[in-house]
């Protein structure tokens, strides 16, 4: 499979946002058929002292290179998916995840995470919520296992 | 070199590809046996039944796990024993019909949540020992045999030709069939029979079946080691983790059992069916995240295994160098662990179970063989781990290149790195007295440093070579020891004191001369000469952390019970305190790892719905170890004579160790047995270290006298009946036997505290005599 040239991410526009978490009941339909949001969004809108800030997977793909099953891939869009057919559960890519995009979901043993899908982007009454495409070379990391620090 | 973010099927490691006629390999088999078995799920931990083969009969049977069974055995090694006691008698030895070659899981193997829970724990009756070995391994063998439906298999009789177990989880259908094609050495083997095995031809398919192996090497020797496959999907190769201590391979190939298959119907996060997976789950975050945090400043595992101890070793004059002689080497630089981060592959979950992220188990893609039968060829070399580069350092050999291509043979041809190393060590030594010499080595020159020697003993000895040397010496250190004094070659005590080895197993890679505690965590064993039970180094030498006869004894109590309890449970002790958290400096018991220790409370918990306390984990423990200790006494071994050890790992043996360490003897001759520093500079260096020998043998003894009483035991080492039905033990024939024993010991003198105690020094029970049995 080649490369993705680019990755479809998230993107947040705080000064439009007025905090009414209806992309995260909109991503908790996609991911689990409830509207209730929160802890089963995978995307989460946060209240700070004037502003909102979004948290996200950004599709940088740390996990990519953890999974012992190989059940996290990159598709041609750029985006890492969870196969959760093929998934084991082990909670390694929800420890990792240095944001903590990669969410331990609360009623199964496999992980979810943003899949840009878009639903939360339609979702918003005030546009704060878009998908970008952004050169793959500007999102994935790699993390070798250093010797030491 | 591999970099991240490769899609899977892209992956490449160079290795030779071995092209094999599958259909004709299969058309050459023949059905023995077949045992058709109900597919059922696992509840709480546990298939609830375990597997029974007999290749004598050719007869597959299926037996029920009992309540009582895991109350008092909890699963693992405990069930392992338990099945021993079954069926072995006090007269069975290794290559004995009846013998058996156990494999078992534990109720906490195959959870994926938590790092390092896929061990599976394999026993049988040990050609080294002739009493009871335990073995804990990593692969995909013990989590799919349980998945598959059984918490243990039970192989006992011997097959009349070459034969392969299969275990087929998804037809629901056990199996002993002929295997008159198939290869025998492991790195062959056990990726034909995954090829063979697997449902489809893909790598998820191959990644659903595991493997149990040996060699040719194992056919040959006493140190045959089992190696558990499991399938990596990225390097698209069986690779392989070994239960490497006292010949378990060779008992393998005794039987005529080429290779165990075990092949599942799905793998998934719950295959366990836990009582509180959520728990489970945010335990397993919790020391996932602490790895990710702290791992790189502390052991580095995720980067080079435990290879990182090398460094540390070699610092602290631990490292064992040309056969324990030296604990640091001008050249041991060469083997530290960046030498082998530069070799290993990159960016690849490297645990031996799915979710360990502490991922060890590293490895070298496409290492070309150099020597032997498979010379030229490429291939995947798991490891080394750091007992196999100390095995190393003992024989002399400072290039990491040669590390991998003794590891690589080892393991091929199915033998353990650690007796392998050591007792080629140990010959090396014996060459260097003159002792032995080329003639009597049938022409191996095997002076230290010299890997094509160790190579050739290798390869001589996998392809059956019949001299008189290789026959004595592929049994190990103690039939090469009895057949150099018999032949009247070298003085018998240097001989004995060099011979690193106890209960006929030879010793691990660590130098315990100045540790006391580590002394007795080799000594005062069950199986043999292995940092398995305790690792007390740092504590007592480096921390001085236990310095009372009672504080070592406590720490000889504690920790031999809580490493124990990892081996009923299907566990690996190394996310225990091979990461730590950031706060356990501070805490309490630093050494215990309090958090990781309550960590394992609420794993067992979660998955099979007990309400256990840490105390109770010790208490599984202390039943099954005392059980253990009891089956070895009916065996006739397991008493003081057996937990003898070789001066070597006491103190110096030659004038040389002395005075490469003389400041510290002479210290020690001064401190501790009030020698006045004038008349020690009179003293030869004989005199001083004779003075020392007696000192530490002594010392030995008073220790093993108070560890013994500590763990309820008689003077003899023998555990007392009273102290069994504590545990909660009521078997008749075992309590029965025990007192006998005692009552034979009683008579014989043997009832007596072993130390020699001066002034206010008294044995553990206040009077030479123990009166209270």
């Amino acid at each position: 499979m080649p490369d993705a040239a680019t990755a479809k991410v998230l993107r947040f526009h705080p000064d439009r946002c007025t905090g009414c978490k209806e992309c995260e009941k909109a991503c908790s339909q996609v991911h689990f058929k409830t509207k209730e949001g929160g802890h089963f969004s995978a995307l989460t809108i946060i209240k700070t002292n004037d502003t909102y800030q979004l948290h996200a997977c950004d599709q940088r793909g740390l996990c990519l290179d953890l999974c012992p099953v190989g059940a996290l891939t990159r598709n041609k869009n750029g985006i890492v998916l969870l196969n959760t057919k093929t998934c084991v559960g082990c909670q390694a890519c929800v420890a990792f995840c240095p944001i903590g995009a990669m969410r331990k979901a609360p009623t199964r043993i496999q992980p979810f995470k943003c899949i840009s899908c878009g639903a939360c982007v339609r979702a918003c009454p005030t546009h704060a919520l878009t998908l970008e495409d952004i050169p793959l070379q500007n999102v994935r990391q790699i993390v070798y296992h250093k010797q030491g620090v | 070199m591999a970099h991240g973010q490769i899609p899977i099927d892209e992956y490449t490691t160079g290795n030779t590809t071995h092209t094999w006629d599958h259909a004709k390999i299969k058309a050459a088999r023949k059905r023995l046996a077949t045992h058709t078995y109900t597919k059922r799920e696992v509840q709480r931990g546990y298939a609830d039944r375990t597997l029974a083969v007999d290749l004598t009969a050719m007869k597959i049977t299926e037996k029920p796990v009992t309540d009582d069974m895991k109350r008092l055995f909890t699963g693992g090694r405990g069930f392992g024993l338990k099945l021993l006691w079954d069926s072995i008698k006090p007269t069975t030895r290794w290559d004995s019909p009846e013998n058996e070659l156990i494999i078992t899981t534990g109720p906490l193997c195959g959870i994926t949540q938590y790092p390092g829970a896929g061990k599976s724990l394999c026993l049988s009756i040990s050609p080294s020992t002739n009493t009871i070995c335990d073995c804990n391994v990593g692969g995909f063998f013990g989590p799919y045999l349980k998945f598959a439906g059984f918490d243990a298999l039970e192989i006992q009789g011997k097959a009349k030709e070459d034969v392969v177990i299969v275990i087929d989880g998804e037809a629901g259908t056990v199996t002993i069939e002929t295997a008159p094609l198939e290869e025998t050495d492991s790195h062959l083997l056990a990726e034909q029979l995954t090829y063979l095995h697997a449902s489809e031809a893909t790598e998820r398919a191959r990644q659903k079946v595991s493997i149990v192996s040996s060699g040719t090497g194992a056919e040959h020797s006493y140190w045959g080691c089992l190696n558990v496959s499991f399938y990596d999907i990225r390097r698209k190769c069986a690779r392989m983790k070994q239960a490497g201590r006292g010949g378990l391979g060779t008992i393998l190939r005794d039987k005529k059992v080429k290779g165990i298959v075990v092949k599942v119907e799905n793998v998934d996060g719950l295959g366990n069916h836990p009582a509180d997976p959520e728990k489970l789950a945010a335990v397993g975050i919790k020391i996932h995240k602490e790895i990710r945090d702290l791992d790189r400043y502390q052991c580095n595992m995720r980067a080079v295994g435990t290879g990182h101890l090398v460094e540390i070793m070699d610092a602290y004059d631990l490292l064992p160098c040309e056969n324990y002689r030296f604990g640091s080497f001008p050249k041991a630089s060469k083997l530290y662990s960046p030498k082998f981060y530069e070799l290993f592959t990159k960016i690849i979950p490297d645990g031996c179970w799915h979710g360990c992220t502490l991922a060890c188990a590293k490895t070298v893609d496409g290492y070309q063989v150099k020597t032997g039968p498979y010379k030229g060829q490429k291939a995947t070399v798991d490891g080394p781990e750091y007992e196999t580069i100390g095995a190393c350092s003992n024989m002399s050999l400072w290039d990491p290149l040669w590390v991998l291509e003794f590891n690589f043979y080892c393991d091929t041809y199915g033998i353990d790195t650690i007796s392998t190393g050591t007792a080629i060590a140990f010959y090396m030594e014996m060459y260097e007295y003159g002792i032995l010499t080329r003639d009597r080595c049938d022409g191996l020159e095997l002076c230290f440093g010299n890997a094509d020697a160790v190579l050739e003993f290798m390869h001589r000895m996998a392809s059956g070579d019949t001299g008189t040397f290789l026959s004595v010496a592929s049994k190990g250190i103690r039939r090469v020891r009895d057949w150099i004094i018999a032949n009247g070659w070298g003085p018998r005590q240097l001989v004995e004191d060099c011979g690193m080895e106890s209960k006929g197993l030879e010793y691990s890679e660590y130098v315990t001369k100045e540790s006391l505690a580590m002394q007795g965590g080799y000594g005062l064993t069950l199986k043999g000469p292995q940092h398995d039970e305790a690792w007390l180094i740092f504590m007592d030498m480096v921390n001085n952390a236990i310095p009372t006869f009672k504080d070592k004894a406590e720490a000889l109590h504690y920790f031999p019970m809580w490493r124990t309890w990892f081996g009923l449970n299907g566990l690996c002790k190394l996310p225990w305190n091979d990461i730590e958290p950031a706060d356990n400096a501070q805490t309490s018991e630093p050494p215990k790892v309090p958090e990781h220790v309550q960590n394992y409370v609420d794993v067992q918990n979660a998955v099979t719905g007990w309400h256990v306390t840490k105390e109770d984990l010790i208490l599984q423990s202390e039943r099954c170890y005392n059980w253990q200790r009891a089956m070895n006494v009916w065996m006739g071994r397991g008493q003081r004579k057996d937990d003898w050890i070789p001066y070597r790992s006491m103190g110096p043996v030659t004038e040389m160790e002395y005075v490469s360490r003389k400041d510290r003897y002479d210290a020690q001759l001064v401190d501790k047995l009030g020698i006045p520093k004038q008349e020690l500079e009179k003293l030869e260096i004989p005199k001083r270290m004779q003075r020392l020998y007696e000192y530490r043998q002594n010392q030995y003894q008073k220790l093993a006298d108070a560890v013994y009483h500590r763990r309820g035991w008689t003077p003899n080492g023998v555990p007392t009946p009273q102290k069994m039905k504590a545990l909660g033990f009521t078997d008749t024939r075992m309590l029965k036997m025990l007192q006998q024993k005692i009552d034979a010991d009683e008579k014989a003198g043997l009832n007596e505290w072993g130390g020699k105690y001066s002034g206010d020094e008294k044995p553990p029970t206040g009077v030479k005599r123990n009166t209270d049995l």
